[in-house]
Formats: structure tokens, C-alpha cells, sequence
């Protein structure tokens, strides 16, 4: 795999901001940049064939729907699904998470029921279902984690009931970097019959995923996470399941039939897309999917697990720096404090030496009760990040050090 | 010495940094040497909590009918700006505060962290400020 090959393919990564600093992007748990082809892709399907989908008679739109619906194929391929009935396009995977608190709550959950999420979840992972609890008079459990970063699996075994109705757990905690064992928890979960939802937003661009191997009920993840547009995301669920569940939302596309004494939905996967669709999206996240392809995500991880080696290395020798997140399976993201100063004046800092971070928390505030903080640091990798931009980011928190400490 | 000329002087004072970092190295300096608000008075009325750092603020009248702020914040950087704004309003009138126009922060580059959007709680400081003027305004007619 050639970095500098790759790098010619994303366009943002060669300029230089505030004057002369090359730009180090390292915040790519938050967004991933995007190749040229995706945003070639993007900017062809409007010069081409844009289009509205599934109700045109004209050749624009039949073509737009190809487009879609290949993109939908090239779903089902990429995390192996059964069937392409089986992929639902959302706008993202927290909409794809609101769709399961909603629909999986309405069919499934009944007052004094219970939910299993994990303390290391996104807040996308827990309002829904504390929504749905609330409506539903449910109630949350919470799997802990330890200090490492590592799910306690034994206080799984005490929390599963016979009024457990869904474990709903992530595979790659954007926060601490934690590569769940899902393969356990699905198997702990199935063995009393209980159906498991991965939240793969931060797994997806990292690792390969088989939905038949993993033999997990529902997946989430988002596309612009894996170098396609923003505002597309899939919820994969098993047929069973869509089958059984009623529609999140109402509007075109998803009905078969409408009329004043009631309506009947369309055929999976419409039911759960109303209105028109981002189908723009949905070809661009076919392109990056493509893209991945042809890299391998085989090549992707072991560079990233190279960076975040080296990574944490560099960190740790720097002295007076807390690593948030030790995990022995850990993905391309590491949340770190300098010890003494406040994670926002670290940021602003790396900020002006080129260094694009995230800080605050990251979406999960139960992460940072956990610890007592108010918020970390992160960096977080992807394909084309390279050891000298590691480098940088090390003096750049050097820096940031002598001036805060 | 009016709003606006302390707001002049700052302006000349930034006007030596080249440099991203060593404006910064300054309001660093000027955050640790912030005569900050009394612990006691750190209380959840007086907190403006930004979504990354946090900002103390309290307010009161002296015997001339000016104001006297005192703020913290668990930034540094934060803090260093929390020390430029109590040097532009302190011991000025309520309606000298309420009518004053703040050009300054985006004439020394520091606009982006005043933006409603950005986390750091500055934003709302400012407007906390400006209650506090017209509630003082109010009881001093």
C-alpha cells in the first residue's frame, strides 16, 4: 500500500492552513475525507443522471434507480447480507439507530421490559432507547467497562433477563478505540434468544464485517465514515425482523397502497424509506465501497494499527500524558489528556500547528463519568494518514505542553 | 478610560504577534494572572456551561454605579480572553456596557471563538454581560 499514492487521491490533504502549516488531518472518527472518485462520482451523477428515483417512467430516472439500487447491491456484498432486501438506506447510522428504537420498540417492547446497551456507547446508541423506554415504560441496563477500556462480559451474564429484549452494542467505541468481542456477546445474547444490534459506524471503515458470520440481527453504520458523502448510512436488520416491525416514518416510496380508512406499506426494503431518498449518497457510498475494495480493508487495518502503535508510542514517551482507552483489541483512535491542562486549550493549540483533533466528549458522556473528566483529546486515523504526521502531531503536543503545563 | 480605547489598546498590543502561538503564549499569560471569582462564588447560578469548557461569571455595582466583574473558566485560553473582556468592561457604567460595540475580539483574530456555535461558552459570556448591565442599568435609575 503506497501513502503517497493514496494521498494523490484525496484532494483537501495537500494544502496548508494559516499561512504555512500542512494540514494533519487526525479527525477522522468524526468524518473521513473523500477520494477523488467519490467526489468525481457525486459531481457526475448531477451532470449525468440526476434524476428523482422509483417513480419515473423517463430515462433519467431509470437510471437513477439503477444507480441506487446497484449501490444497495454493492451493500449486501460488502458486509455479506443474505439478501438485498435486507439493507435499509438511511441518512446516516444514527437515524439507522432511531429507526430500530423506534420500529424494534413498537413490535417488540412492552412495559417492564428491558434493553441492554454498554456504557462505551455513542449518545446515538442510548437516547434512542432511552426515548423508547420512556415511551414505552422500558428499562435501560447498562454493560460496564473497565479501566482498560474493556467490556466487563461477566456482568452481561447478570444482566440478561427473561424480560431482555435486545443487547445493542458497538462494535468500535469512537471514544476509547475498543474493539468490542461482539462474536461473544452475539452468541451470550442468542443463547437466550435474544436478538444483538452492532453499532459498526466506527467499524466499518476498519475491519472486515460478515452480517452471516457474525450472525448479528441489525448493524448500523454510516457512509461518510468510509469516504462517501455525508447523509447516507444503512441499517441492515434480518428479514424476520423488517417483516415484523412497522414503519419509523410515512410518506412517499414507502407505501403500496394509501387511502383514508388505511394505508399498506411497500415491499422491504421501502417500507423504512420515505420520501425521496439520497440517492446521491447511496451512489457515492457504492463508489468508496469500490474504493475500499480496491485497497483492502485487510491493507487499511494494518496500517492503521501500525499508526496507532507508533501513535501510542510517541504519546507515552512524551511523559504526563493519560491514555484514555488500553484495550488489547483497540481500532484507529486514541483519546488521551496532558495531564494539567484543559483538552480544549490542547486543541486549540494542535489546531494552530496544523493539527486537526477533536476534543470535548466525543458524544459519550458516560465514557468521561467513567473517568471524572470533562473531556479528552482525540486522534484517529485512517488510510491515508501517515508516521510522519504522527510525528507532528508529537511535537505539536510537546508544544502544547511547555505552553500550557 | 472609555470601552473603546481600552478595546484600541488591546488591538495595539496584538498588533506584535506574528504568530498563531504566541498570542496564544499571551492570553495564557493573561488567563494565569486573571484576578479570578471567588470560589464561593463559583455556584451553579453562575456557571455558563459551554459544551467543552466551562465559564464562572458574577457581577456586581460599585459605590461609583460601576461594574465590577469577576469570572474563571477551567481553560486556559478561555481564561486568557475572560481577562480581555473584564479589562474592556470593568468599572464601566451599565450604559456605557450595554451601548458599546466589541470590535476588538475580531480585530486581533479571536472572532472564531466567539461564534455562537463554538463550544467554549465565551459566546454566552458576552450576553450574561449585557443582562447583567441592563439589570444594574435598571436599579441605578
Amino acid at each position: 500500500m503506497d501513502i503517497e499514492l493514496i494521498r494523490e487521491e484525496f484532494p483537501i490533504l495537500k494544502q496548508k492552513i494559516y499561512g504555512n502549516k500542512q494540514l494533519v488531518y487526525l479527525d477522522n472518527a468524526a468524518t473521513t475525507q473523500k477520494p477523488k472518485c467519490v467526489i468525481d462520482s457525486i459531481s457526475n451523477f448531477y451532470s449525468v443522471f440526476n434524476s428523482n428515483i422509483h417513480r419515473g417512467v423517463h430515462y433519467l430516472s431509470e437510471k437513477a434507480t439503477e444507480i441506487y439500487e446497484n449501490a444497495r447491491l454493492k451493500v449486501q456484498q460488502f458486509i455479506n447480507a443474505k439478501s438485498r432486501t435486507e439493507i435499509v438506506f438511511t441518512k446516516g447510522s444514527t437515524d439507522a439507530l432511531n429507526l430500530m428504537a423506534f420500529s424494534f420498540g413498537e413490535a417488540y417492547i412492552k412495559e417492564g421490559d428491558e434493553v441492554i446497551v454498554s456504557e462505551m456507547e455513542h449518545h446515538s446508541n442510548i437516547v434512542p432507547w432511552q426515548l423508547m423506554c420512556q415511551r414505552k415504560k422500558a428499562v435501560l441496563k447498562v454493560i460496564p467497562f473497565d479501566d482498560n477500556g474493556e467490556l466487563i462480559l461477566s456482568e452481561l451474564d447478570k444482566l440478561i433477563s427473561e424480560k431482555t429484549k435486545i443487547v445493542c452494542v458497538t462494535y468500535v467505541s469512537n471514544t476509547l478505540g475498543t474493539v468490542n468481542p461482539i462474536e461473544t456477546i452475539i452468541s451470550k445474547a442468542h443463547s437466550f434468544g435474544i436478538p444483538v444490534l452492532i453499532d459498526a459506524a466506527q467499524a466499518i471503515q476498519h475491519t472486515a464485517i460478515d452480517v452471516q458470520k457474525l450472525d448479528c440481527d441489525f448493524l448500523a453504520l454510516s457512509g461518510h465514515k468510509i469516504y462517501a458523502e455525508t447523509g447516507i448510512g444503512v441499517l441492515y436488520a434480518k428479514e424476520k425482523y423488517l417483516d415484523e416491525m412497522p414503519p419509523y416514518q410515512g410518506g412517499g416510496d414507502m407505501i403500496k397502497t394509501v387511502s383514508f380508512s388505511g394505508s399498506t406499506w411497500a415491499e422491504l426494503p421501502l417500507k423504512f424509506e420515505a420520501g425521496t431518498s439520497n440517492f446521491v449518497g447511496a451512489g457515492s457510498l457504492h463508489t468508496a465501497l469500490d474504493y475500499v475494495d480496491r485497497i483492502g480493508l485487510k491493507n487499511i487495518q494494518n496500517h492503521e494499527a501500525e499508526l496507532l502503535k507508533y501513535a501510542t508510542q510517541k504519546l507515552d514517551e512524551i511523559g504526563n500524558i493519560t491514555i484514555y482507552g488500553r484495550a488489547k483489541n483497540k481500532a484507529a483512535a486514541i483519546s488521551f489528556n496532558v495531564d494539567g491542562a484543559h483538552h480544549y486549550d490542547v486543541g486549540m493549540i494542535l489546531d494552530k500547528m496544523g493539527v486537526a483533533v477533536r476534543t470535548g466528549t466525543h458524544c459519550t458522556e458516560p465514557i468521561m463519568q467513567h473517568f471524572g473528566i470533562t473531556g479528552t483529546v482525540r486522534a484517529s486515523f485512517a488510510l491515508y494518514n501517515t508516521f510522519e504526521e504522527i510525528d507532528i502531531l508529537a511535537e505539536a503536543v510537546i508544544r502544547a505542553k511547555k505552553m500550557l503545563c | 478610560m472609555t470601552i473603546n480605547e481600552i478595546e484600541d489598546q488591546i488591538i495595539e498590543e496584538f498588533s506584535v504577534f506574528d504568530e498563531w502561538l504566541d498570542k496564544y503564549e499571551y492570553l495564557i499569560e493573561l488567563g494565569n494572572n486573571l484576578d479570578i471569582i471567588d470560589e464561593n462564588k463559583k455556584t451553579p447560578d453562575n456557571i455558563i456551561q459551554g459544551c467543552q469548557s466551562r465559564v464562572w461569571l458574577d457581577a456586581s455595582l460599585s459605590e461609583n454605579k460601576t461594574m465590577i466583574f469577576k469570572a474563571d473558566s477551567d481553560a486556559i485560553i478561555t481564561k486568557g480572553i475572560i481577562a480581555l473582556l473584564i479589562r474592556v468592561f470593568n468599572n464601566q457604567t451599565p450604559d456605557e456596557i450595554l451601548k458599546s460595540d466589541l470590535y476588538f475580539i475580531d480585530a486581533i483574530g479571536l472572532s472564531a471563538n466567539l461564534s455562537p456555535t463554538r463550544a467554549n461558552g465565551l459566546s454566552a459570556m458576552i450576553k450574561q454581560i449585557k443582562y447583567y448591565a441592563l439589570a444594574f442599568s435598571k436599579l441605578n435609575s
